[in-house]
């Protein structure tokens, strides 16, 4: 349903994207791991259009992106940090979104019933905490039964109890057939959510395998130990410069 | 494209900024007649406040609205919207909330008091100066990422335009002023959609006599249907060009 053919990114000098091949289908989960700054975030940016890549192609459901702006309501995305206007309210928001997305009558209002955001929806974004902020950027994403779902960090800055609310709404939406891709760290949510695995490293992609190949492969019961195994075998750490 | 101007039009009423700006220019103006029964000459003391205000607030309230506003473009490229779409409504409604606080604050007590040529002639420039400025206020927006940079930039092109270029001009015409200048002279004012709005207004007040040979010319040039429709087109120019620049960088920034 995703596909990239040798993608690459510059920023000036740094290459956040080299040659990055990856074809993603429906239905499966996929999750995006790598260090920080290893260019997750610029392969999202790059399947939502907001960062061009330099060169190489992007092909969302069998459409090329370039230039092209209407796949997009293909794709629920969550951003690692949600920006919004600060002065206007959650309510008034999400009744934005409905509104630029035209004709969409049946939106999928699970998540803002489950984390309660109904009764807080005239609070403007400015006096939110990082964690509401969260909600509501999670539950845009899930608001227009996208078949794509694209999370950056989603659990990050969640407390536990609406962290599990949202993978079981991410499981479900898994079940129903969607394309999802989530990046984070914690490895154990990953665990639960995903049946593939991406590991980016410096703009390459490692690895991109099942993640019970990967158990296999190390010989290891948890994702987080087998991850950890998989690094080491193939010396992808971080090397000091002198 | 309606509904997002209608949401960015929403978002820079909110601010009051717009307000204030058309308060102040609707008391400047009713002062202005107060103080004086010709309207000549209240005309000519608007201009010198339209000539240096209109291009220094719409350079700078659409500069700090453009990354005031950078959450909002954020959220709209993650939706299918086209980026040509989100930057051309920005221009629109910023274009137009500046359009509609001058008219009121300056179109609408010139109507009270009486119409004359020479006010057409004020509250035309100055529209198209408001115009022109805000396409000039973006095109440095998406040079840079920096708010404080922009501003910076915006400020530089306000100095330019109506400080030092006019110095410039002085120093070539004073310099050269044993050549035949004055065809010289319009195209370099061409330059300066400030100098091109003066002029304009300077010969519908028919004081282009006290100018001189020069003065003569103008209004030879300027006063005729051609010189209207040459000095419009410049300012169209000066509007388009800026803005057709900076949208083809928007349209490929990464955000």
């Amino acid at each position: 349903m995703i596909v990239l053919k040798k993608v690459n990114k510059h920023f000036g000098k740094l290459l956040a994207l080299d040659q990055v091949d990856i074809t993603m289908d429906a239905g499966k989960s996929y999750a995006l791991i790598g260090p920080n700054g290893s260019g997750k975030t610029t392969l999202i940016k790059s399947i939502l259009g907001m960062v061009i890549p330099s060169s190489g192609e992007i092909i969302v459901d069998n459409e090329n992106i370039k230039n092209h702006w209407k796949y997009r309501d293909k794709i629920g995305y969550m951003p690692q940090i949600g920006r919004y206007p600060e002065n206007m309210r959650i309510g008034q928001i999400i009744d934005m979104m409905k509104n630029i997305r035209r004709n969409i009558k049946d939106t999928d209002e699970e998540l803002i019933q489950a984390f309660n955001l109904s009764k807080i929806l005239d609070k403007r974004m400015h006096a939110l905490s990082g964690g509401t902020r969260q909600k509501v950027s999670a539950a845009l994403a899930f608001l227009f039964h996208a078949p794509i779902l694209i999370l950056d960090e989603p659990t990050a800055g969640l407390d536990p109890v609406s962290v599990e609310i949202l993978k079981e709404k991410i499981l479900k939406e898994k079940d129903k057939g969607k394309l999802i891709m989530i990046s984070s760290h914690i490895l154990s949510d990953l665990d639960e959510l995903s049946t593939d695995i991406v590991y980016l490293f410096e703009g390459k992609i490692q690895y991109n395998n099942t993640i019970a190949n990967l158990k296999e492969e190390t010989q290891e019961e948890r994702l987080g130990k087998a991850m950890a195994a998989y690094i080491n075998q193939n010396a992808l750490q971080h090397t000091l410069q002198d | 494209m309606a509904r997002i101007i209608k949401y960015i039009f929403y978002d820079i009423l909110r601010t009051r900024f717009i307000l204030l700006y058309t308060l102040f220019l609707l008391i400047a103006t009713i002062a202005l007649f107060q103080l004086d029964s010709d309207v000549g000459k209240v005309i000519m003391s608007l201009m010198n406040i339209v000539l240096m205000v209109i291009p220094l607030v719409s350079i700078v309230f659409t500069t700090i609205h453009f990354y005031n506003s950078y959450e909002f473009i954020e959220l709209m490229l993650a939706q299918p919207v086209n980026r040509k779409v989100i930057f051309l409504s920005e221009y629109i409604s910023t274009a137009l909330s500046l359009c509609i606080a001058y008219l009121i604050g300056v179109g609408l007590p010139i109507i009270l008091y009486g119409v004359t040529p020479s006010s057409l002639t004020l509250i035309y420039t100055g529209l198209m100066l408001t115009l022109v400025f805000v396409s000039l206020a973006f095109l440095a927006s998406v040079l840079t990422r920096d708010k404080a940079k922009a501003i910076g930039v915006t400020l530089l092109f306000w100095f330019y335009f109506s400080l030092i270029y006019d110095g410039l001009l002085l120093w070539v015409i004073y310099s050269f002023s044993d050549y035949p200048l004055e065809k010289l002279t319009v195209a370099l004012v061409a330059l300066n959609p400030i100098d091109l709005a003066r002029i304009m207004m300077l010969l519908k007040l028919d004081i282009s006599a006290l100018m001189g040979y020069t003065g003569a010319f103008y209004q030879n040039f300027f006063g005729s249907y051609w010189g209207m429709l040459f000095s419009t087109g410049v300012l169209s120019l000066w509007i388009i060009f800026p803005l057709f620049l900076g949208t083809r960088i928007f349209i490929k920034k990464d955000l």
